[in-house]
């Protein structure tokens, strides 16, 4: 992207809610049901029915808006927003648009180094609507209804995000609230968290926004990034060229990375919407509100202060461990087993915790990435990991050997013990093999030890090289270090 | 308010409508007849639409138990369906728009 621009970006999210029930009737709300067999009059939008809403929906709300430091108002109006599709039974979805349920609070996101405070803008309630289904379908489409009038949360930042990296941080901690709190799985591929962005670009150092682009169907993290980047690329070359940037919505697709135009945007005018003639404005008594704010459990951020402060990490590391929850699951299961080593071993345990982080967040963050689950179980399983890390605080290994180590068993799916006994790893720490190589080594380069005993001290290293080049590499070096200095003193 | 061509035709878009040059003629007439009369409630002094609450126009909306109830049989659900195709609703074939 050219440098004299910057990147605006204000992201909308929707979140299905964990009821068990839809929002407006008592049809279940479930993934993966048989096509259109969780229907009623309500969700089909036949006539003469009227819809009633779900406490339990309010609830995550309210939840949500408390988590995340909204205003939650104790009125709010639905709305019909008025589209025409096929998943869309009634003509309208209806959705809150002039008196949400929540408004403004914020979200701490990593940038570079930093933290930036991401604005939220609103956050209401809506329906979903139900599935169009295409694909080998010849000249006709299919709608499962099974989805329509599922809750969910309309989540809509302020244009306060600049990169794609704290893009995705934006999601990933958001994601992390909502499971934390119970208001949904935020599972992106089965469409429980979904994500809409609008971007534009502007000269740095302008305060006016440029026309903004809505890019829709990324449907991983991944993939929002990706796509960030190159509609950013996109709009960047229009510009440099003297074009316009077209306010239209964009289809991210993955195949190639690319967006492509979908449709003129409509204007929320052309959505007619008004107040739902049949649902009153929802009240809610603010002992309600108390009592949620009371029973909410212990938010991401809290968590991360706690375990930065329990294990004497930097709160940056303690964050990293506790995003992914793959990996703090994976961290917490292989602490236990240091501990037990630690035990054993007549170690501090803060030995093994602060080295068990340093190596999730290093070496197994790096393949996780790269190969995904598969492995933190296994050969490569919590306790495999808590074994190769006790090698390391035991110094039976160097550290560099436990990284070369986990590299070899990622590669080839093997436990690190068998990796360490097939290539005879193995430190040398005992005082007896050391001094045999030392000796060696003082008898091999006699000169080298008279002019150090001279004064000139840089010729150790040289001598300290000599014998982890005798030991093949196996000499603790510290331990050598030691020996060698007095040794020489002798 | 007199209706302009153009914002019928474009109400009529947004509506899926195809309208002959007549019926535009028509509708815009007929439309504009139907803005006046409802413009005769702007004479009232009433409150914002959508949180007249409490005021004896309406009560607070109510609320169901998150306790789900049987849903409706998937035949009966497909019975009034134009057109079905095994248990999904069978509609024209829609471009890959999403929404």
């Amino acid at each position: 992207m050219n440098p004299e621009f910057e990147m605006v970006v204000g992201l909308e999210v929707h979140t299905q809610l964990l009821t068990r029930s839809k929002l407006f009737c008592r049809c279940e709300n479930r993934f993966g049901a048989p096509p259109n067999t969780l229907v009623c009059p309500v969700c089909l939008g036949h006539p003469g029915v009227l819809p009633v809403l779900n406490e339990e929906a309010v609830r995550l709300g309210i939840r949500l808006g408390l988590a995340l430091g909204c205003t939650v108002h104790t009125r709010s109006v639905f709305d019909r927003k008025h589209y025409f599709y096929p998943d869309l039974p009634k003509g309208y979805q209806i959705s809150q648009f002039t008196h949400p349920l929540l408004t403004g609070g914020s979200l701490s996101v990593r940038s570079g180094e930093g933290v930036r405070e991401i604005r939220l803008h609103r956050i209401h309630m809506e329906e979903d609507a139900g599935k169009n289904l295409h694909a080998g379908i010849r000249d006709a489409s299919h709608v499962d209804l099974n989805r329509a009038g599922v809750p969910l949360l309309e989540i809509v930042s302020e244009p306060d995000i600049r990169t794609p990296e704290e893009a995705v941080d934006y999601l990933k901690k958001l994601r992390q609230i909502l499971r934390a709190i119970g208001i949904s799985d935020g599972n992106m591929e089965e469409g429980s968290f979904r994500c809409d962005a609008n971007v534009s670009l502007r000269r740095k150092g302008t305060s006016a926004f440029g026309t903004k682009v809505e890019i829709k169907n990324m449907n991983s993290f991944r993939f929002v990034q990706k796509a960030l980047l190159h509609e950013c690329d996109r709009q960047s070359a229009l510009l440099a060229r003297g074009e316009r940037v077209v306010s239209e919505t964009r289809l991210f697709d993955s195949s190639t990375g690319k967006t492509l135009s979908m449709r003129s945007k409509e204007e929320a005018l052309d959505y007619r919407y008004f107040p739902e003639p049949d649902l009153p404005p929802l009240v809610l008594d603010p002992n309600w509100i108390a009592e949620e704010r009371a029973n909410l459990p212990e938010l991401p951020q809290e968590r991360v202060f706690k375990l930065s402060e329990e294990l004497g990490i930097r709160e940056e590391d303690a964050e990293a461990l506790l995003l992914e929850e793959d990996l703090s699951r994976y961290f917490e299961e292989a602490r236990e087993v240091v501990v037990r080593y630690a035990k054993e071993g007549g170690w501090p345990v803060e030995l093994g915790t602060g080295r068990l982080v340093n190596f999730i967040l290093s070496e197994v963050l790096r393949e996780w990435n790269r190969k995904g689950a598969r492995i933190l179980s296994g050969e490569l399983c919590p306790e495999e990991i808590a074994y190769l890390v006790a090698q390391v605080v035991e110094e039976r290994i160097s550290l560099n050997q436990a990284k070369e180590v986990y590299a070899m068993a990622v590669e080839s799916l093997r436990s690190p013990k068998s990796v360490i006994k097939e290539h005879n790893l193995s430190q040398e720490s005992g005082e007896e093999k050391l001094g045999e190589w030392i000796r060696e080594v003082l008898a091999e380069n006699p000169a080298e030890v008279q002019s150090y005993r001279e004064g000139k001290e840089r010729v150790f290293g040289f001598l300290v090289g000599q014998v982890m080049k005798k030991s093949g590499g196996k000499a603790n070096p510290q331990k050598a270090n030691l020996l060698l200095k007095d040794y020489l003193s002798r | 308010m007199k209706l302009t061509h153009d914002q019928v035709t474009h109400v009529a878009r947004l509506a899926s409508l195809s309208l002959t040059p007549e019926e535009e003629a028509h509708f815009a007439e007929e439309l504009s007849q139907i803005l006046d009369y409802v413009e005769n409630l702007n004479r009232l002094m009433l409150p914002p639409p959508g949180l007249h609450v409490g005021d004896g126009v309406s009560d607070p909306t109510p609320l169901h138990p998150d306790i789900p109830r049987p849903s409706v049989p998937v035949e009966e659900a497909l019975s009034n369906a134009p057109d079905r195709s095994g248990q999904f609703f069978r509609v024209p074939r829609i471009l890959e728009e999403g929404r």
